[in-house]
Parts: C-alpha cells; sequence; structure tokens
C-alpha cells in the first residue's frame, strides 16, 4: 500500500484550489507529487518549452514574466503556476524564475487533467481564477460572472436627482448640498432641448462645475433659472454599455458626468469620481493618444501598440465583448482621427456626410485581424459632378490610412472608396427599401454586412435614422427575413456527422478550423437575423440576444446557450490570436484541432452543437415563408 | 566510532559479497553494485533513507520504522515512496516514543525485519543511498541483520550531515573563522540545516518525512554548492 505523506498532504488542504478536495483525493494528489529544490534566480520554466506538470510553491518565492520581460505574477508559498501552459498546448506561457530559494511541489499533467474534469471548482480556479481568467466552459453561470459588473449600469448608486429648467440655481446649489451630490438631471421641454447626444434626450444636466464657474464666478442672481447655466452637450450612454466606454466619452467629450440611459430614460448620473476605482485600461490611452496625432504615419506608429493592447486585455481578464468594443473604439477612433486629418487636408466638406462603419466594426466586435468595412451617407444636395471629387479624395485618405494602420482593404470591395457606396440618405433608403422588399438570396449574400451599420463621423443622427427605418421595414417583412436566415445557414459548424471536427480540406489552412467563418461570423449571422425580425435596437450580438430573449422569440435557455458558445468560440479565437502575437506570428483565425488542451477541444465541441442546434431552429422559424417568395 | 571497515572500492566489495553472502536477499542485493564511482551525481539514481529507533545504541537497541523515497537530482518520487513499521526485538522505550510517537498498539500487526528484509533491499539495488547522519542508519542497518540472519550489510551512503559539516567548516577556515572568533557552532541536525536552505519545516522524526526532508536537504546543497556534474565518488562513503 501506498504510504502517506501527510506533510504534503496536510500543506495542500490548506492551499485553494486543493482546499476543496475530499481527503482520499488529497492524499492520491500529495502521492503523485514530485518535489523539486530550485535556487535563487534560476530558471524554473523557459517560454515556449514543454511543461508536464502543475507546479505549486511550497516555500520561496517564483516570478512569472511576459514574453518581453514585463512581470506579469510573483507568488510565494501556496501560489499555483503552469496551470496557463498545460491548458494551451502543454507548451510554457510565461517563464518563471525562482527569485528566492524555492521548494516546488511538481503535479503530473495526467492528475491535473483528471482534476479538472472531475471537480469543477477545481476547473474554474485555474481556468477562471488565473489572471488570464479562461473562460472555458460553455455553460458559465453569469450571475457569477464579473465582467457583467463591469457595465455602467452597476456603478450607478442611486436615482438621478431630478430639477425643472426653471428652477433657481440656488435650489439646484441646494439640492446636490442637502444629497451630497455633484450633478442633477435637468428636465427640459422638448421644443428646448439643443442637446447633441446619442438620443437627443429631453434634458440636460447640470453639475457642480457648472454653478461655480458659470454662476458664481460670474456673479449671477441665486434666482437665475437653472437652464440658464446648464452643459450645452449632453452626453449620454445606454445602460448596457461598459464602464470602459464611459471612460473614453468623459475623455473625448472632456467633461466628468454621463446621463444614463435606459429606454430612453435616465435612470442615473455617472460621474467621474464613480469609475475610478475601475482600473483605467491600457487601450483608453490609445484612443487618447490616437487623437493627439497629426499624420498618417504619425498614427501608423500608434496602430503598432494596438496589438499589444489586446494582448493585454486578455491578461487582465476581459471577456470578449469587452475586447471586442475596446477593438472597435480603437477602430473608430482612427476612422474619426483620419477623417479630421482628411478636412484640414482638403477643406471643409461642400455638403454634409456621414461616415459608416460597417460589420463587427459596428457591432463591437472588432479583433485584431480586421478589414475595414465602410461607407458614405452623404446630404440629398449632393451633386456628383461638383461634389465627388472631395468625397472620393477624402475616401481614398481615409481607407489608405486605415490600411497604413492595420486595417486590410476590403475583399469585397465593400468601401466608401468604391462609387457604389457612396450614396445620399434618400439613396440610401431606396437601396435598403430594395433589399428588404424584393429580397433575393445572391444579392443578400454580399450585402448582410450593411445590416449592421453606425455612423461613426460627421452626421451621425442620419445613421440613427436610416438604422430606425432599416428595423421598421425588415421586421414588417417576412420574405426578407426568411432569405437572410436562409444566407445565415450557409455557413455551418465544422461538426461532422460523429461530431467530430471536420477540418478546411484546401488551402494554407489546411487541417484547421476557421474559427470565425465557422463559428463566430455564423453566430452572428443568426443572431442578426432574429435581431432583425423583433425590430431590436442593439447592434452588439450579445445585447441582440439579450433584446430577442426578452422577446421571448426563443426560449431562455437557449439564448443563454448561444450568449456562452459565443463567448466561448471568440475567447478561443481571441486567445490564439494572442498566442500567435506573442510568438511573433501574423495572428489569424485559424486553430489546429491538435493544438487545444483537452478542455477547449471538448468545450469547443460543445458549442459548436450549441450553434449547429440554433441553425436547425432558424431553418424552423423561418421557413414558413418560403412559401411566399 | 564505527566498527565498520569502510572499503576503498565499493564495485570490488560488490562483487566479493555477492559470492560469499549467504542469505538469498543479501546476495541479490550485492548482484546489483552501485554506480560507477566517476559517475556524475546527475546520472546517479539516488533513494533517500530514514529509520526511527528504540534508542541511539545499535547493539541495545532497534529499528521501529524505516522511510525510503527514491529521487535524482532534479525530482523526488512521492509515489514510488515506501514507509514499513517494523516489531523491534528489543524494547521500545518510553524516551524514544515520545520522539517518533510510536507506540505499542502501533506495532501490534506491525512484521518483524526479517520478513521484509527483501523488500527493502530490492528498493535500494542499484541506487545510491542518501541518510543524515549515516552512523544511525549504516550501524543498526548492519547489526539488525546480524542479529536476524547473521550476517551484516554494507553499502555507499551519502550522508547530508557530513556534507554540511564540510562545507562549513570550509567557510570557517575561510573567511569566517578569521572574522568570528571563537568560532560559531553551526547546528547540523536536519531541521537547521533545510532551514538554511529556505526549506520548509517539516514533521520531525517520522521515517518517511525525514527522508523527503533529507532528498529535499541534498539537492539544496547540491545547487548551492555542488555542480550536477561532480563524480559520486566526491559524495558518498
Amino acid at each position: 500500500m501506498q504510504p502517506e505523506i501527510m506533510d504534503i498532504r496536510e500543506f495542500l488542504s490548506t492551499i485553494t484550489p486543493f482546499d476543496h478536495l475530499p481527503d482520499n483525493i488529497l492524499s492520491d494528489i500529495a502521492n503523485q507529487i514530485e518535489v523539486s529544490y530550485v535556487r535563487k534566480d534560476q530558471v524554473i520554466l523557459e517560454h515556449g518549452a514543454a511543461i508536464n506538470d502543475l507546479y505549486i510553491v511550497r516555500s520561496g518565492a517564483v516570478e512569472l514574466h511576459h514574453r518581453d520581460g514585463h512581470l506579469y505574477d510573483r507568488m510565494s508559498s501556496g501560489g499555483i503556476f503552469g496551470q496557463m501552459g498545460l491548458l494551451l498546448n502543454k507548451r510554457v506561457r510565461y517563464p518563471a524564475v525562482a527569485k528566492e530559494d524555492t521548494l516546488l511541489y511538481c503535479l503530473p499533467d495526467s492528475m491535473f487533467f483528471d482534476l479538472c474534469s472531475e471537480y469543477d471548482h477545481f476547473a474554474d480556479f485555474v481556468e477562471v481564477d488565473s489572471r488570464q481568467r479562461l473562460r472555458n466552459a460553455v455553460d458559465v453561470n453569469t450571475d457569477s460572472n464579473d465582467f457583467s459588473t463591469s457595465k455602467v449600469k452597476s456603478l450607478l448608486l442611486k436615482e438621478p436627482l431630478k430639477i425643472q429648467a426653471n428652477d433657481s440655481i440656488q435650489l439646484a446649489a441646494q439640492l446636490m448640498a442637502k444629497e451630497s451630490t455633484s450633478a442633477l438631471l435637468v428636465e427640459i421641454l422638448p421644443d428646448v432641448a439643443s442637446c447633441e447626444a446619442y438620443n437627443a434626450p429631453a434634458y440636460g444636466i447640470v453639475t457642480d462645475w457648472d454653478l461655480t464657474s458659470k454662476a458664481l464666478a460670474v456673479g449671477m442672481s441665486h434666482d437665475t433659472p437653472v437652464s440658464q447655466i446648464i452643459s450645452e452637450k449632453v452626453v449620454a450612454l445606454d445602460q448596457n454599455d461598459y464602464v470602459y466606454e464611459a471612460m473614453l466619452a468623459m475623455l473625448r467629450h472632456n467633461i466628468s458626468h454621463l446621463p444614463i440611459i435606459k429606454n430612453d430614460v435616465p435612470i442615473g448620473i455617472l460621474a467621474d469620481t464613480d469609475i475610478i476605482r475601475y482600473e483605467s485600461q491600457n487601450s483608453l490611452l490609445i484612443v487618447n493618444s490616437i487623437f493627439h496625432q497629426n499624420s498618417v504615419n504619425e498614427l501608423q506608429e500608434i496602430s503598432e501598440q494596438v496589438k499589444h493592447c489586446f494582448v493585454r486585455m486578455i491578461d487582465e481578464d476581459s471577456n470578449s465583448h469587452m475586447i471586442g468594443t475596446a477593438m472597435a473604439v480603437i477602430g473608430k477612433s482612427f476612422k474619426q482621427r483620419l477623417l479630421e486629418l482628411a478636412e484640414l487636408e482638403f477643406g471643409p466638406p461642400p455638403v454634409p456626410y456621414c461616415f459608416l462603419a460597417l460589420g463587427s466594426m459596428a457591432r463591437d466586435e472588432q479583433l485584431i485581424v480586421t478589414d475595414q468595412d465602410n461607407a458614405l451617407i452623404l446630404d440629398n444636395q449632393f451633386e456628383p459632378d461638383k461634389h465627388d471629387v472631395y468625397f472620393s479624395k477624402l475616401a481614398k485618405f481615409v481607407s489608405d490610412g486605415l490600411a497604413a494602420c492595420g486595417y486590410r482593404y476590403c475583399s469585397g470591395d465593400i468601401m466608401a472608396t468604391n462609387s457604389k457606396w457612396r450614396k445620399t440618405y434618400q439613396q440610401w433608403e431606396a437601396c435598403f427599401e430594395e433589399w428588404i422588399e424584393n429580397p433575393n438570396p445572391q444579392a443578400l449574400l454580399n450585402s448582410s454586412i450593411f445590416f449592421d451599420l453606425e455612423g461613426v463621423w460627421g452626421e451621425t443622427q442620419w445613421s440613427i435614422n436610416l438604422n430606425k427605418f432599416i428595423r421598421r421595414k425588415a421586421s414588417e417583412s417576412p420574405r426578407f427575413l426568411a432569405c437572410l436566415a436562409r444566407n445565415a445557414l450557409n455557413r455551418t459548424p465544422p461538426l461532422g456527422f460523429f461530431k467530430n471536427f471536420v477540418m478546411e480540406s484546401d488551402g494554407d489552412h489546411k487541417h484547421s478550423i476557421n474559427l470565425k467563418r465557422r463559428g463566430t461570423a455564423p453566430i452572428a449571422d443568426l443572431i442578426r437575423v432574429h435581431a432583425l425580425a423583433i425590430a431590436s435596437q442593439s447592434r452588439n450580438s450579445f445585447n441582440r440576444l439579450e433584446d430577442i430573449i426578452d422577446s421571448g422569440m426563443i426560449p431562455a435557455e437557449r439564448g443563454h446557450d448561444l450568449k456562452n458558445a459565443l463567448e466561448f468560440i471568440s475567447m478561443v479565437r481571441i486567445r490564439h490570436q494572442a498566442l500567435d502575437i506573442e510568438a511573433g506570428m501574423e495572428p489569424d483565425n485559424s486553430i489546429e484541432p491538435d493544438n487545444l488542451s483537452g478542455f477547449e477541444r471538448r468545450n469547443l465541441k460543445d458549442a459548436f452543437k450549441i450553434l449547429s442546434n440554433a441553425q436547425n431552429f432558424l431553418k424552423y422559424r423561418y421557413q414558413g415563408n418560403k412559401m411566399n417568395l | 566510532m564505527s566498527l565498520l571497515k569502510i572499503p576503498d572500492d565499493w564495485k570490488a566489495y560488490f562483487q566479493q559479497q555477492a559470492a560469499t553472502a549467504q542469505h538469498s536477499a543479501l546476495k541479490n542485493f550485492y548482484h546489483h553494485p552501485p554506480v560507477d564511482q566517476q559517475t556524475a551525481i546527475n546520472k546517479t539514481p539516488l533513494v533517500a533513507m530514514d529509520f526511527e529507533t528504540t534508542g541511539l545504541n545499535p547493539s541495545k537497541d532497534d529499528i521501529v520504522s524505516v522511510g525510503l523515497i527514491p529521487f535524482d537530482a532534479h525530482r523526488i518520487y512521492c509515489r514510488d515512496s515506501q514507509h514499513w513499521l517494523i516489531k523491534p526485538q528489543k524494547p521500545l522505550t518510553e524516551d524514544s516514543v515520545v520522539i517518533h510517537g510510536i507506540r505499542h498498539t502501533d506495532l501490534a500487526t506491525a512484521p518483524d525485519l526479517e520478513a521484509i528484509i527483501e523488500e527493502i533491499l530490492s528498493c535500494l539495488e542499484g541506487k545510491t543511498v542518501v541518510v543524515h547522519y549515516r552512523t544511525i542508519e549504516r550501524e543498526f542497518f548492519n547489526q539488525a541483520l546480524i542479529n536476524r540472519i547473521g550476517e551484516g550489510v554494507l553499502f555507499p551512503l551519502i550522508d547530508t550531515m557530513d556534507l554540511e559539516a564540510k562545507i562549513y567548516s570550509h567557510y570557517y577556515e575561510g573567511f569566517l573563522k578569521r572574522t568570528f572568533s571563537p568560532r560559531r557552532r553551526v547546528s547540523l541536525r536536519l531541521a537547521a540545516c533545510r532551514e538554511r536552505y529556505g526549506l520548509p519545516a517539516y514533521t520531525p522524526h517520522h521515517a518517511l518525512i525525514d527522508a523527503l526532508a533529507t532528498a529535499e536537504l541534498f539537492q539544496a546543497q547540491l545547487a548551492h554548492h555542488f555542480s550536477l556534474k561532480d563524480p559520486i565518488q566526491k559524495f558518498w562513503r
């Protein structure tokens, strides 16, 4: 019989994630341990080397580094490391060096994987609680998901305090003092509203700074109406926006308070002090610096940092929604700055216009490998002969600039440089009307990307109006939805008859799976169909799914599964891109199943099965309309 | 104090013993000589061994437990560790019970050493044994076998206590001797040695845990004071 080494078992029983395991399992683990002593400054793990153990620090101290030498983590007695490497291809992810004389307990990988599959909390810890926070399990319980807490709604402490536009500034000051708050919501009659905002709210905002600078400093009378000093610009955010976006909005507009809205109704005011707690993200600095670059060359230099920012966000436990949003905000910032520079070079536009982002950027689902998809809405006064020279130059400037910054030209030529995609507002409406009322699968195949559009510069209200028009038309056209649904079924998940992976059979990526083409894109496609059917206002797939679940279109449980499937596939895709970047390779969307850990492989199959079921449901849900075609 | 004569050439000694030993287990053991004396320490299979005893005198006292754990310069393999409780042929003194905690009741079902000689020796076959304070393990093992089968046993041992004493005497002869006079004694107890290398405190006086503690100590001594290429003859006696 195997003798028990009780000192090792006792030690393991005091540290996470071993502390919840049954005694007999702890004894088994203790008996499998291999012990190793390393002297201070000795290298324990080298980057990229094979790794076959989970390491537990018994005594001493160990530092883990990024490949570029930055410190990733430092741990002492009770710390564990090596789990990332074991979970990702069994190669060392973070090199490890002993910073003191150190005694290590090494747990062989076979036991590690057994523990992962047998004990959920063990798996959760090594996957979720590592700084990497792998969101591996498909069926993640969203209640325990930290990421949802970083939406702005979670930072709102109380209902907004309201005051009428014709109340006096003294009353405003008294209310602020009494409630110890630094901002009030000012209700304005619609005709007084002169707010430039995402949704043109009929309210303004007054802050302690407005009272100081606009009233007190100039000796305004106490009974002056509040409307005299309210902020001219109200920038509001949706409750589901991330805290991160709130910080961007504050930086961009140099303001300290943001009304937060839910269904067009303000539910609170977010102050900069509310988000000081929220750790600043590196991507913020990038966005800030984008707006300080004065040439395409300078922007190109900045764009080098985007990759690092992407990797860093993964290291900082971000979920795919946050990463997608950050990358989209960065992409939009490049567009905005390029357009500012273009207007400086070519002069002001002859007629107003709105520059559109399409596809993943508009959905806030952008990753590091991405095409530029864009278009222009021109003022109805646009006259091609007189004005098109300007817009064609402008589009070329932006498109070339984006290409220089790493956003590849769109292979389908869906770019504002293509005169076909420079239309007046009326022409766009007519174009969408044609697509929706006379749907033709072939035409829609290449244009579904237009159904995710966002104005990023200029007359952005036009894009809001155009979206409204599309929502109304599309939700009323079963034939169009059936056509779109049929297209959404063109790309199937890579599962064979026996639920094995089916690999790409040609091209550079033979024996690999394209996670975008076979995973995230078909999910986004099918979500778009449902979203258009219910006239959802959201563009992001996760937000659309919430709207779809709320509408009762699909059962909540299926919606939840689909969300997890999208998150899981996205994160595998993101992580593998990050690994490529760290390895100094060009990131792509392909993965080789052989390079997946058993855990990833298993969950990826589950995620693809969910997609497959959701596609079946889509077929069933919209098939009745086929007859009308 | 040792009555045993230590051979100069272990290989020759094993050959000779293999020919003359009577007991089959012993004969078999000697048929597996230790590695060549030039073998690098990191190429040598090692096994740490520890005994708990009824007292300190090999002729009056006996072994009550044996712990073994195989290892090498890089890893210690818990999965192949062994631990035996043994019914001593000498009385279990109250003083020793206080130290190792093994009571009469614990030994009720324990075998006599004779029944497990073969098993123990097979675990040592071809490996170099590492102990902390070799006198105990060497003298007790030899005497216990003489008492039971009429012939003793002898094999090379690496003694972490002896190594530690040499490491520190070297220090004293150099800088420290000149600086700190009169000489301060360094404790050579297992726990004290381990502490100097940053090794954690383990339960003392349990044969298996002490064997593990000894293996870790030897790895630490290697890492700090030796080269992994050093030949085994530099370590064993």
